[in-house]
Formats: C-alpha cells, structure tokens, sequence
C-alpha cells in the first residue's frame, strides 16, 4: 500500500497527446516522513505513520516534538497513518516523495469536504422540494413527507432530512493520476478531490485496483 | 507555495499564437488525427468570442457562414496544441467584446467595419 500526505492546491487543466482537455487537480505531496511503523507483532496491527508540513518548533507541544525527535524526522505538523495488509516495506526515518505514484496510476484520496453547515434537505439530498407555483407558500424546499402515520408511529431512523452537510472524512476512489513531479513535490490526478484549497489530503494506492490486480493474479 | 506551484503549472502560448480579438477574421489550422492518418483541417472565420483571459482554460469561439447559410461556430482553446497555426486575415472595429449578434444577422447586415492592421 503506497500513500503519501499533500495539500490540496487547486484545479486547472492540461491537454492529453490528442489535444483532449483533462481536468485535475493539483496536490501538493509530501516530502513526508515515517515516522513509526506499526505491525501486527507490536501494536495488534500494520500501519505506516507519515509526517508531513514543516512548522516552526513553538508551534507543537513537548511531546509531539519528542515522538519526532526519536523517528529523526524535522519538526511536522501533519501525522497520519497509512493502513498495510501486510508488515510495512518502509522502515523509520525513511521519506516517501511523490514519485511513488507514477502518471496513469490509479489512487483513492481521502480529505475533509468542505463544510456546507446545517443543510436543508434540497442540498444535502439532493430532493426535489415543493412545487414553485399553484398557490405554495414555504413549501419550495420543504421535505415532504417523513413517512407513514400512527403505524409505526415514528420515523424510521436513517430517514433522509436536513442537518450537518461537509466536514466530513470523504474518500474519492480510481483517481487516474496524469502527472507527477518529485521535484515540485507534485501531483495532478484527474477529476476533483474533497476538501478547500490548501486542506490536507491522503493519497493512496486504489484499493480497488490492487482488489483486482490481486484476483488477476 | 501553493501559489508558485500553481503558477509553474501555466501554460506556454504557442510564441507564433498570434493577437486575436473579437471581430478578427481567422484561419485556424488543427491537426486531426484519423486513424492512423494525419490532415490539416482548416477553419477560417470571424472571432465573436473570447473567455477566460489567459487561465488555463481560456478559450476563443470563431464563427463561419457554411453552405447555404448556415451558421458554424467552433471553440478552440488558446492553449490547444492541435492547433498548429492560426492567421489573421482581417481586422475589424467592432464595440463589443463578445459579438452574438452576428448570430442574428446575414449578408450584409453581418459585415464589420475593416481596421488597418500590417500583417504579420
């Protein structure tokens, strides 16, 4: 399982050798560093803990800085964990950069979506509200009905109906990746990823890619 | 950063691209690709439209009468690189930026007022 930690820069586009428009989005990924490596035998599970974003030293506690220290790494900000079905290749201390990934690739990114706050149902559900005209009054984005009446006498739980919308854990799968540039620490993947300019951002191997390499096999 | 990543990612115009504005008559040259052949399609026109200044996507929509009247526009983007070359054939004094009225109009009534340029 390859990952790396990035922050999500933007969109543009680029053209493809026939002149086709590709729409992407620009991750700005890594130098990340590993920073403890978990496996079965030790911590019950295999995991790659990445850092990632350099930061001034006043701005981590004492105890961030000494978990830093003892993996060798620079001081960062951004720690998060790669799961592995099996015991991880890479070792403490090593620095995975954005070659890992190379153009046409397929990899999932997983972000925090923008948050949309307290949405109405229209949005967060995509209804299709109430009628515009013959007589409604506040009834244009309404959600209709929550189901039946004195049988069963509640709404069914998982009902659709408005409430939080964004800021949520959200994972984008089979993003062909369309370039890479370790110098730049870059890379563009087609389509759009969760999450504003600038946020945090994990991207790694599809599961469902290697789910198939694997049966192919 | 983030900015300066951005920004490395601009494109490069062609350097013969030449300066087009809305009103410019033009012969765009694409390169098609048919198979395993390879034509030069021309497409000559007037420039009605032109969007998105020089972002990535910016684009320039070029209008030509077809055969018996029929009105063909096509959208290029400014930095496409199957277009191998565009001309300018003419120069017009139009007053504005996008000219969707030419869409309305034919023969006579759709002519634009000639502006001296030098050609390149």
């Amino acid at each position: 399982m390859r990952g790396i930690l990035g922050k999500k820069v933007g969109m543009t586009q680029l053209f493809d050798k026939s002149g086709a428009v590709i729409p992407v989005t620009i991750i700005e990924a890594g130098p990340c560093y590993v920073t403890q490596v978990k496996t079965e035998e030790t911590d019950g599970y295999n995991a790659v803990q990445l850092g990632y974003e350099v930061v001034p030293e006043r701005k981590l506690t004492k105890g961030q800085r000494g978990h830093l220290q003892k993996a060798g790494a620079p001081l960062l900000r951004r720690l998060r964990e790669i799961r592995y079905d099996e015991t991880p290749s890479l070792s403490v201390g090593d620095v995975v950069k954005a070659d890992i990934f190379a153009e046409g690739d397929l990899v999932d990114v997983t972000g925090v979506s923008k948050g949309r706050g307290f949405a109405g149902a229209v949005k967060r559900h995509g209804f299709a509200g109430g009628p515009k005209t013959h007589g409604q009054s506040d009834r244009h984005r309404a959600t209709g009905s929550r189901g039946a009446g004195t049988t069963p006498g509640h709404t069914f739980p998982g009902t659709r109906a408005p409430g939080q919308y964004g800021a949520a854990r959200t994972t984008v799968q089979n993003l062909r990746v369309a370039l890479v540039d370790p110098e730049r620490n870059l890379i563009a993947v087609r389509g759009a990823i969760p999450g504003s300019r600038g946020s945090l951002v994990i991207v790694r191997e599809s599961v469902k890619a290697l789910k198939k390499a694997k049966r192919a096999k | 950063m983030t900015n300066a990543l951005m920004a490395s990612l601009q494109p490069e115009l062609n350097p013969d691209f030449p300066d087009i504005a809305p009103g410019d008559t033009v012969r765009v040259h694409q390169r098609i690709v048919e198979g395993r052949n390879e034509r030069i399609q021309v497409f000559q026109g007037v420039v009605i439209a032109m969007r998105g200044g020089k972002t990535a996507g910016a684009t320039y929509t070029v209008r030509r009468t077809g055969a018996h009247g029929v009105g063909v526009e096509r959208t290029f983007p400014i930095y496409s690189n199957t277009v191998e070359k565009v001309e300018v054939l003419r120069k017009a004094r139009v007053r504005r930026a996008q000219l969707y009225y030419l869409r309305d109009r034919q023969g006579k009534s759709a002519r634009l007022r000639e502006k001296r340029f030098v050609k390149a």
